[in-house]
């Protein structure tokens, strides 16, 4: 690596991060690629508060008794945990920071739609986030992550309408995230850009903003409605004043079910534009895999009764469900299979991107596949509420969307930074990750079988074993998630310039330069070609 | 370190049924992943790119290879599905010989109750091949009642009563979970289920109960709280006459057909209203919610039971046809701290 002095910022081009630097020029800025700058910071400022939580609850499951905190703070350590990650760190990671950056360019836009909504959208998200920070501060919530009455109703003496207050303002950033990139991906299009020829990031985007769009109203209904009953003691989930507590689980998970799938689809699109571009092919199956995306949100939106085979249900509920569970599986299959495919004849290299792709690919096939298990009625009946779903759920949530999204941030990281991150080091991280995220999640699905039930802080000696797997495991995660946070900061200053397309890449946003003006392009691009065209002319270099 | 397991122990016809299902579900799933990472890991070193100017075939799909990788692996799922749910199924209903336990979880413990009144906490005893059912309530918030050597579970939610059964099968000590997050002691709202041979529980349960049996002190509750007043047991009153009533089809005042099982002779104490039988008046009995608990419902409940036809359904109380000596109480110490 070279230690080339810094070119002074005189003779830099001027791009969006150098045409103004007040701190005005970014809190009021309406650029699409500097909210997707604020988000991204934001974002991972959340993710390690969260993981934050992970070490102390790993920490604590070092030994059967409870003896690191007290059960009181183990409880709220793990719902902390769970509402950090779930709505501060995987609902918006890649939509609001990849999404927000590359879809305008991938499409030949100037900016979203609405880019003072675009703002908006981030300032909810902050004052949100700061209302559940000021949760945690003023002594935390202890509900879990779901908020299910009538614990959190009548009987939680913690935080939990200022936490469901955070959650609230923050399901609006969602829903405008959603808004703006639906009618930005209809009316924004450049010419030619024709709904064949859209990158499938856009279409798997397009699909979770229909979910953000239709599903996030309803939590927070569902919230809402957990306040009044909070506060103004109006019956309507806890049997003790006449309301009814599954009605809270199925509004619940009437959203929480398919946002599920806001976080997982934008990770599906990361990976099939990263498997394309480094098997320098076009996507086996482009419209499988579109298509798929869609189905996904639709379907999407009809299992969220599996959730509650055991509450008590009716039965036949539960068949329906049992089924639609299965039926969702099909189309992220048809996802895996033409992944793979996509590869056949192609010519893979097999830098970092690739690797977290790859990464995903198995992962997110477990998490799936794990998925499948717990649909069938009588095995869910033994592991909901276990250690299995643990495992299964950080196998889709991290395994799948984490991976996608580290795999995003090295591959798209030259056109956002103009800078090119260490190859090597980031190689030895991805390698990392995987064999911490395995060491640490395997041992949970054996946990779950094994009888463990979540959210416990002392537990049966006999699990004691694989609960220091997990807890060592967490250790080598977290060092996995840390060494990309140093290397990728360093390359902000020491990296290597980066070319507008350091991957050959086919796609439009690697016709910007890097990174590009506020503007996106010099002049409005015309599309004549898919985002692959990898086959139609000869590769230079 | 406790002793090491990868394998839970298995004591019910359940959890037989389950173990087979899982680990097809296993199988599947570790043929499944090999597949995919072997196509990975094939294309990826195969293809691998070995020289710059290798330009790959376009290739835009198969749709037969697409409808072939939807039906196959659907078809798997498939049989998953119909065979959970056969189980699933199976564990709907119980058998009408099933031994009746009453089980009421509060913030952090378990109440057992049994038809000869005996009471324990945290600790369930049940006999070996004989279905059990348990009828699980709840004094507070959402607990789960998990019995993870018979592979079973079930929510035990306010306001309502859920059931479970089983036939245990191995003589042992197996755990109780509370699965359903709960507060501040929830990973201590934890248990034993003890099975015995048949001859050994009889012998166990003849320990009996100070108090009388269930429908006993059900009895004894009726008098207290003054429900003989209006539900005379002779004469018409200005409630209805609860003899002979359980387990029957009862018409209500807007004419539709309740049947008076558990659910429904709850919901009359607690919210006498909700339900008027035809040619009685609404406002006449007060609601008794806060002034018995979940326990003394069951009790009443088993009490109206002991009144009802006898060949209503689930009208014997079992272990009541020998009313339990009036022996020293099972009552076990709870772990509450």
């Amino acid at each position: 690596m070279s230690t080339a002095i810094e070119s002074p910022r005189s003779e830099e081009r001027v791009n969006y991060l150098n045409v103004k630097d007040s701190w005005q020029s970014w809190l009021f800025t309406t650029d699409h690629k500097r909210i997707a700058i604020l988000y991204l910071i934001s974002i991972t400022a959340f993710f390690f508060l969260g993981g934050l939580f992970a070490m102390l609850i790993r920490l604590e499951l070092l030994t059967p008794q409870g003896d690191l905190v007290s059960s009181d703070t183990y409880n709220k350590l793990f719902t902390m945990h769970g509402i950090i990650m779930v709505f501060f760190f995987l609902v918006p990671s890649i939509p609001a920071t990849l999404g927000n950056f590359l879809i305008p360019l991938m499409i030949g836009a100037k900016d979203l739609a609405f880019p003072k909504i675009n703002l908006l959208s981030w300032y909810l998200y902050m004052i949100g986030g700061m209302v559940a920070v000021g949760a945690i501060l003023m002594g935390g919530v202890d509900t879990g992550w779901t908020f299910y009455p009538p614990f959190s109703s009548n009987y939680s003496h913690t935080y939990v309408t200022t936490a469901a207050i955070g959650v609230f303002i923050s399901g609006f950033s969602s829903i405008l995230t959603g808004l703006n990139f639906i009618v930005t991906i209809h009316k924004m299009r450049a010419p030619g850009m024709t709904w064949n020829r859209l990158p499938l990031f856009v279409w798997s985007h397009y699909a979770t903003s229909l979910i953000q769009l239709l599903g996030t109203p309803v939590v927070a209904i569902t919230i809402a409605l957990l306040g009044m009953e909070r506060i103004f003691h109006v019956g309507i989930f806890d049997p003790a004043i006449g309301g009814d507590p599954i009605l809270f689980q199925h509004m619940f998970w009437f959203y929480s079910h398919p946002a599920v799938y806001i976080m997982i689809l934008p990770g599906m699109g990361v990976v099939s534009e990263i498997v394309a571009c480094f098997s320098h092919k076009r996507p086996f199956g482009y419209s499988f895999i579109a298509g798929s995306s869609i189905a996904i949100a639709v379907l999407g939106f009809l299992v969220w009764g599996h959730h509650l085979f055991v509450t008590g249900q009716s039965m036949y509920a539960s068949l329906i469900f049992s089924l639609l569970s299965m039926v969702v599986a099909v189309p992220s299959s048809i996802k895996v299979f033409n992944w793979s495919a996509t590869m056949y004849k192609g010519a893979v290299t097999f830098q970092t991107p690739m690797l977290y792709a790859f990464g995903f690919i198995g992962l997110f096939t477990i998490g799936g596949l794990t998925g499948i298990m717990v649909a069938s009625l009588a095995i869910d009946v033994h592991l909901t509420d276990t250690y299995f779903i643990v495992g299964h759920f950080h196998y889709v949530m991290v395994g799948g969307m984490v991976l996608a999204y580290l795999g995003g941030i090295h591959f798209w990281w030259p056109k956002i930074t103009g800078r090119m991150y260490p190859e090597g080091w980031a190689k030895f991280a991805s390698l990392v990750v995987f064999v911490g995220f395995n060491l640490t999640f395997f041992p949970q699905l054996v946990l779950g079988y094994l009888g463990m039930p979540r959210r416990y802080h002392a537990y049966s000696p006999e699990f004691q074993v694989l609960n220091v797997m997990s807890t060592a495991g967490a250790s080598v995660l977290g060092a996995g998630f840390l060494m990309p946070m140093i290397y990728l900061v360093y390359s902000l200053f020491r990296g290597p310039k980066a070319p507008a397309n350091p991957w050959d890449a086919r796609g439009l946003e690697w016709k910007a330069a890097s990174p590009p003006p506020t503007f996106n392009f010099d002049s409005a691009p015309v599309v004549t070609e898919e985002a692959y065209a990898y086959s139609e002319e000869a590769h230079v270099g | 370190m406790g002793e090491f397991r990868l394998w839970p122990e298995s004591a019910a016809t359940n959890s037989v049924a389950v173990d087979h299902l899982y680990l097809f579900t296993v199988l599947v799933t570790v043929v499944m992943t090999a597949l995919i990472f072997a196509l990975v890991f094939t294309f990826a070193i195969k293809f691998r790119r070995r020289s710059p100017s290798y330009v790959p075939p376009l290739i835009h799909g198969s749709t037969a290879l697409e409808v072939t990788w939807s039906i196959i692996p659907f078809l798997v799922m498939l049989v998953m599905f119909f065979w959970g749910a056969k189980i699933y199924f199976d564990n709907g209903k119980p058998p009408s010989n099933a031994l009746d336990i009453y089980v009421v979880g509060k913030q952090w413990m378990w109440k057992v109750q049994y038809p000869g009144g005996q009471h324990e906490i945290n600790e369930l005893h049940v006999p070996m091949n004989r279905p059990v059912k348990l009828t699980l309530a709840s004094e507070d918030v959402i607990h789960s009642f998990f019995l993870p050597a018979f592979r079973l579970k079930r929510d035990v939610v306010p306001g309502r009563y859920n059931s479970m059964w089983f036939v245990a099968t191995k003589p042992g000590k197996y755990h109780i979970f509370c699965a359903e997050y709960c507060g501040t002691e929830h990973s201590g709202m934890i248990g034993w289920v003890t099975v015995l041979p048949e001859d050994q529980y009889e012998n166990w349960l003849s320990g009996g109960s100070a108090t009388g049996t269930m429908s006993e002190q059900g009895e004894k509750l009726f008098t207290q709280l003054g429900c003989a007043t209006c539900h005379l047991m002779d004469a018409q009153g200005r409630c209805p006459n609860l003899r002979g009533v359980y387990g029957t089809k009862q018409v209500m005042a807007d004419g539709q057909a309740v049947t008076a099982d558990d659910a429904y002779i709850r919901e009359s104490i607690l919210n006498p209203n909700a339900k008027i039988v035809a040619g009685y008046k609404p406002d006449v009995m007060p609601t008794f919610q806060g002034q018995v608990n979940e326990e003394g419902l069951l009790q009443l409940i088993a009490y109206v039971k002991s009144i009802g036809p006898k060949n209503a359904p689930g009208a014997q109380p079992a272990g009541g046809n020998a009313p339990a000596p009036k022996a020293n109480s099972v009552k076990t110490a709870g772990s509450l701290q």
